[in-house]
């Protein structure tokens, strides 16, 4: 021991003890904090945790679809994506912002002051409704603080087909216009709720759990039949063009059942792409705008009084001289018609004949014929914006009151509204509810005008087809019944204008059967024509031709069917 | 050595110079401590096979180096240890100069083949200049011994803080001091010291960057600001504290596995380990740890030797110290100054120094009857 290289330690008992003192004050400390860390401020620093880990993230329904009776899609969810910041982590990375900005097609200053904004957020939308692919590429670029989130975008594959019908919804997912919004609970479901895991860099990890289930939008079948749409459109628009028109629109139900088939209007617009259209395009007009049906209400007049008893179709009424007076007033005709039958007031349209009738009931009797085949009351279809008209119960009647409203002034009307008045005739005398949604409804439906009458005013109303203003709203192979109409255009100021008319038509096919209800109004036509028979009748008989055929109607006028089948040269059956 | 007994040394291995110097309960206690570190790693790098393998070849090869360490006897270690020192401060110059900048600071020496941190070496060689400038001449030493040893722990302590690395800076300013104060430095010396160090404490402190303040003084109060200096702290005690009593399983810990936690490979694993194995854990990491500390203590107890006696205690307390800095500053008792968790740590270089420390133990020891 004595030999050792270096001189033997001496034991220092008072350092030992410092030292050890020192590692055991260490431990104990250490095992305290230890325990004050995970026993005592547990549960605290678990929830600060959760804080930075768990957020609760909403998971957007899909928007049920939309489709036409046949079941074409009229309206279809897209899953997209948008792209959404953290500003306050996004601002303490400026050095991202311009590979970020590159990545969303904006510039870096749209970026910053949309930051700036919502400087004391803790979300913003940066793009909205990408297409996912593109949105994966953006998350990729791992910028702290950005985040994708699903939403869904709307895609109308019919367009401008259905654009007024199905309308459209927002950024949002919310309707904005027609059964978009009129059934939106219906449709857009109800959001639910998740709680995700994210990391530091504020990425999702994963789903922890559901805290409210997401419901999905329900689907929604429509009454229209997209193909009957689709040629109402063309011809519509043909006429709408070729008279030089402002607008117009046609509405086709099912008489049987109430549904509406068909309701276009000009001009319309692509709910795909809208742009900055202006409101006035969206403007649904079957059953917004209001007009005054004129002479397409003379059937009902005439109805009513045959209903009297008082008159029947061959009951002879003088017209001469073309002009009446009422309450020192004048009712014109186009031109002197002596003396008609009351079938040939309705074929002639003569207003000074249906005023004179009219004169005989007592006005009451004339209100409630108009109330009762709808005027005046809204339909009930499920669309937005629906407008119920004007039809005025006076307390007293001026006699000149009387007489317009026997002709079509003094009440206005939809268009939707006066082809469910048609509806009634084709019903033979029954009302039914309308509606926009296909269903299997059984409703007979009320009676409002006696059958026996329903049937010799239709029996007139063919011949006003055949024989008399409407004879262009004929449909070859097929017995068709309607009547046309002419107004003049209301004057904002009061009174009318002189030289501004809305041409009219409604009517039904096949008189034998009658099923499909049309009405078309053409509103301002320009061109050299301006009666319903001219502007209106084409388009009607254009849209009746093709809605027959696409239902596979069979043809009620066989004769016109051998005499076609003869000039095409197919062989007679006795040949 | 078999059959000895009997001999006037009751462990009859005066004259083992064909066995191999090893130590088994302080052998075992390292690999038990290695294994833990392994599983911490394999969580903490998101369960990653290559960190995994090449943690796995630092512990072999630092295992290697440590029983090879132990054949070295102490007397050579002894003559060494000036030389040792002065190759340390070269090479610390050296990175100063060349060396690669990692992590925003100059701690690393490009090898070609692998980069290693000078200044981990130094953890050896100051205790180990320190050791053998006091021992040159009877102790307790004298004053003029006191400063040369104050000159040998500052120096290299200077030369790491440059770089910037305070935290190895401090280290090694303690594992130097541990030797002094275990050499039996006078009181009044060592009082006399710290007045002087205290005196300087305004122009150091005027001196470290400024993250460095701020983390010391968000040390008092991390909530103050919690995305900033505050953001590894809070961080940290979060997952320490959400662990609770039994943990939230191997694999399982959230703070870490989402990346909340920084570091958490290397100077955060204890974050890592106490969220996922909680306070059981903790206290068993504890135990193994002072298990060990202990073991190097009662080493220390039976070598009659100055120098190595000063060597292995001043050891074996800078490890503990290493621990205890480590995980306080991990649960919020200290500033975050960058020190690794001894042996579980990611990290080459600093395993290789321990592993060596714990092999000149070791031999000391085992060699501890033996004169030389």
């Amino acid at each position: 021991m004595t030999g050792a290289l270096t001189p033997k330690l001496k034991f220092y008992p008072g350092r030992h003890w410092f030292v050890f003192g020192l590692m055991a004050v260490s431990l104990a400390l250490l095992l305290v904090r230890a325990f004050q860390v995970q026993i005592l401020e547990s549960g605290n620093l678990q929830r600060q945790g959760e804080i930075r880990q768990l957020r609760t993230y909403p998971v957007k329904p899909v928007r049920g679809v939309i489709e036409d009776r046949q079941g074409e899609i009229l309206a279809v969810s897209t899953p997209l994506d948008a792209i959404t910041a953290d500003p306050r982590e996004l601002r303490k990375v400026q050095e991202d912002w311009p590979r970020l900005a590159n990545a969303l097609k904006m510039s870096v200053s749209q970026i910053s002051s949309r930051l700036d904004r919502y400087a004391e957020k803790k979300f913003v939308y940066l793009r909205r409704h990408l297409p996912p692919q593109e949105a994966d590429q953006i998350e990729k670029l791992g910028v702290r603080g950005v985040a994708s989130q699903r939403e869904y975008g709307r895609y109308y594959p019919a367009g401008s087909i259905t654009g007024h019908i199905v309308g459209f919804t927002d950024v949002d997912d919310q309707g904005q216009e027609g059964v978009e919004r009129s059934f939106d609970s219906h449709l857009s479901g109800v959001e639910g709720y998740k709680r995700v895991l994210i990391d530091a860099r504020h990425r999702v990890v994963g789903d922890v759990e559901s805290i409210r289930q997401v419901h999905h939008g329900r689907q929604l079948r429509l009454s229209l039949d997209l193909r009957i749409q689709a040629a109402a459109r063309r011809h519509l628009r043909a006429a709408v063009q070729a008279n030089q028109a402002a607008g117009g629109s046609a509405v086709m139900l099912d008489s049987r059942s109430g549904e509406v088939l068909a309701m276009v209007n000009m001009p319309d617009f692509n709910p795909n792409d809208r742009g900055d259209l202006s409101g006035e395009r969206f403007r649904n007009r079957a059953v917004t705008d209001l007009f005054e049906p004129g002479s397409t209400i003379k059937p009902f007049t005439l109805s009513m009084a045959l209903a009297k008893g008082v008159f029947s179709p061959d009951s002879k009424v003088m017209t001469s001289p073309g002009v009446h007076y009422v309450g020192g007033r004048p009712i014109r005709d186009i031109r002197d018609y002596g003396e008609l039958s009351v079938a040939e007031l309705l074929i002639r349209s003569s207003n000074v004949g249906t005023a004179k009738v009219a004169m005989e009931l007592a006005p009451e009797e004339l209100y409630n014929t108009l109330n009762a085949v709808g005027f005046g009351r809204l339909t009930g279809v499920e669309l937005p914006g629906e407008q119920s008209g004007r039809l005025l119960k006076r307390e007293r009647w001026r006699p000149v009151d009387h007489a317009w409203l026997s002709f079509g002034y003094g009440l206005s009307s939809t268009p939707l509204q006066l082809a469910r008045a048609y509806s009634v005739l084709a019903n033979g005398g029954l009302l039914r509810p309308v509606t926009i949604r296909m269903g299997n409804r059984t409703e007979t439906g009320t009676r409002v005008l006696p059958a026996d009458v329903v049937r010799e005013i239709n029996a007139i109303l063919e011949r006003v087809v055949t024989e008399g203003t409407a004879k262009r709203a004929a449909v070859p192979h097929y017995r068709v019944a309607g009547k046309t109409g002419t107004v003049h255009k209301i004057d904002p100021d009061g009174g009318y204008q002189k030289d501004r008319y809305q041409s009219l038509f409604a009517g039904f096919a096949p008189v034998s059967d009658p099923r499909l209800v049309l009405v078309v109004m053409i509103d301002d036509p320009r061109g050299d024509q301006h009666y319903g028979g001219e502007v209106a009748a084409p388009a009607f008989s254009g849209i009746m031709a093709d809605a027959l055929r696409l239902h596979a109607v069979v043809p009620d006028a066989p004769a016109k069917l051998t005499q076609d089948t003869a000039r095409l040269g197919v062989p007679d059956s006795d040949a | 050595m078999k059959g000895c007994e009997g001999q006037p040394f009751p462990e009859g291995r005066v004259f083992s110079g064909r066995r191999v110097h090893i130590d088994g309960p302080l052998v075992l206690g390292v690999l038990a401590l290695s294994f833990f570190g392994l599983m911490v790693i394999y969580s903490a790098s998101g369960e990653s096979w290559q960190v995994m393998w090449r943690q796995s070849a630092r512990l072999v090869l630092s295992v290697v180096v440590m029983l090879a360490v132990a054949q070295i006897p102490p007397g050579l270690l002894r003559r060494l240890s000036p030389h040792f020192f002065l190759a340390g401060i070269l090479i610390l110059t050296l990175v100063l100069i060349a060396g690669y900048v990692g992590k925003g600071a100059q701690r690393w020496l490009d090898l070609g083949v692998v980069r290693f941190q000078p200044s981990e070496l130094m953890k050896l060689g100051v205790p180990m200049a320190v050791a053998w400038l006091l021992t040159r001449r009877s102790l307790p030493p004298r004053f003029l011994d006191v400063l040369l040893a104050i000159v040998v722990i500052v120096l290299p302590a200077v030369l790491v803080v440059v770089q910037p690395d305070l935290g190895t800076a401090i280290m090694l300013m303690i594992s130097g001091l541990l030797v002094l104060f275990l050499s039996g430095a006078r009181w009044q010396h060592l009082l006399m010291l710290t007045a002087v160090a205290l005196a300087a404490a305004p122009y150091l402190w005027s001196r470290l960057h400024e993250y460095q303040q701020e983390r010391i003084l968000t040390m008092f109060d991390p909530w103050s600001d919690p995305l900033g200096s505050g953001y590894h702290s809070i961080q940290s005690m979060i997952a320490i504290g959400s662990a609770g009593l039994a943990g939230k399983g191997w694999l399982s810990g959230s703070q870490s596995h989402l990346e909340f936690i920084p570091e958490r490979s290397t100077d955060f694993v204890f974050a890592v380990f106490a969220e996922e194995f909680g306070l059981i854990g903790v206290i068993a990491l504890v135990t193994l740890y002072v298990f060990l500390v202990g073991r190097c203590l009662v080493m220390a107890y039976h070598v009659r030797e100055a120098f190595s006696r000063l060597l292995i205690g001043g050891l074996a307390m800078t490890f503990f110290f290493y621990f205890f800095v480590n995980t306080a500053m991990v649960s919020g008792l200290l500033p975050v100054v960058g020190v690794p968790l001894p042996l579980v740590s990611y990290g080459g270089t600093s395993m290789v120094t321990l592993m060596a420390a714990f092999g000149i133990m070791m031999g000391a020891y085992t060699r501890r009857h033996l004169m030389f």
